[in-house]
């Protein structure tokens, strides 16, 4: 596909997208008491929107992901939260 | 058009759905066992669920001429408890010899623990003594880096196992190549909100080739879309994929992957 194709496709959709990024950041931002380490993993996850470097999407994904090797002792649950509490400890 | 499911939780379903995914043009219908939404409380809980998976849902799927396959495992969300996985594990031999039984799936991590660990190496065991294809669960979100790379290194450890036997799902962009790059076949479940979304996961087409990557819907009890095969379909062609190269991925590459088991068979 063309740029332009891409931009008639998608750039609807991903303008959509982007104000809805920014409204949660707004509503966030107007919330009160503290954030859990999902915001700054958020924060850092987004530097990668601008950082002009190519594969976003997956640098995105690992930004959000537990880098660490071995297996841990015990599941504490069943669920995921979508980013590593590690990354803030 | 035309298109396998190879991935969904029809037990969670409708009758209705079944209907919507036949008259969209699905052939085919996997279903891999899964997590419940709650612990079962013993292995006569799965021994129910193993009849379901192999008896009834065949039926209900038949009546709209849909044939329907199934994979068998205690699912990783399940596995922390060592001794009932055991027991588990146990019985499925007997269901394996089900007529539409495919393989032990879909196994894997959850939260990538040392029991999910022991567990994943009893089913590849399974699987080997028993000749049996896998297919495999990648963990969630945070935990599916760290997930596919345990679980390939385990798959690697074992010699019995042979890549392209193995089906890896729920690929994202950051797991898909170390995937393919082992031999195995790589799957991408289109979900609304976690996992890929149609438009990525033709970026991941784009950029990976289509050779051994199939997709579905994971369709189940939570937030998920029985037709997103035949939407991504849709998208493909706003792409200008041609009604070929978009059969060979919806269709074909299904195909080719289950029919190592020639008890998969299309009518």
């Amino acid at each position: 596909m063309t740029r332009q194709q891409v931009l008639d496709l998608y750039f609807m959709d991903a303008r959509c997208k982007l104000i809805e990024l920014a409204a949660f950041l707004d509503r966030v931002d107007r919330g009160s008491g503290e954030a859990d380490f999902r915001l700054s993993a958020f924060k850092e996850a987004m530097r990668h929107l601008a950082d002009g470097e190519p594969k976003r999407a997956e640098a995105v994904l690992l930004s959000f992901s537990d880098p660490t090797v071995d297996p841990i002792a015990k599941a504490p649950g069943k669920g995921a939260v979508g980013a590593w509490p590690g990354a803030a400890q | 058009m035309r298109y396998i499911e190879p991935h969904g939780h029809m037990v969670s379903r409708t009758t209705d759905d079944y209907i919507d995914m036949v008259t969209a043009g699905c052939a085919a219908v996997c279903e891999p066992a899964f997590w419940a939404g709650f612990d079962r409380s013993s292995v006569d809980g799965f021994s129910d669920y193993f009849r379901q998976l192999t008896e009834y849902e065949p039926a209900r799927a038949a009546k709209y001429g849909l044939p329907h396959y199934c994979w068998l495992c205690i699912n990783p969300k399940e596995s922390e408890d060592v001794a009932l996985a055991t027991d588990v594990i146990s019985i499925i031999p007997e269901f394996l010899k089900k007529p539409t039984v495919l393989g032990i799936g879909e196994i894997g991590l959850n939260k990538n623990s040392r029991n999910e660990m022991k567990v994943l190496e009893m089913h590849i065991d399974l699987a080997a003594r028993h000749d049996q294809m896998i297919l495999v669960h990648t963990p969630h979100l945070e935990d599916k880096l760290k997930g596919t790379r345990l679980i390939l290194d385990v798959l690697k450890a074992d010699s019995r196992i042979r890549p392209e036997r193995v089906l890896i799902d729920h690929v994202e962009e950051h797991t898909v190549r170390m995937v393919l790059d082992r031999g195995h076949w790589a799957g991408m479940t289109l979900y609304p909100i976690s996992k890929c979304t149609p438009a990525r996961a033709v970026d991941i087409l784009d950029q990976h080739g289509s050779e051994r990557l199939w997709m579905n819907s994971a369709c189940d009890w939570g937030e998920s879309v029985p037709l997103a095969i035949p939407r991504t379909a849709l998208e493909m062609r706003r792409r200008g994929w041609t009604a070929e190269a978009v059969d060979q991925v919806v269709y074909q590459n299904p195909v080719r992957f289950l029919s190592q088991n020639p008890r998969f068979q299309l009518r």
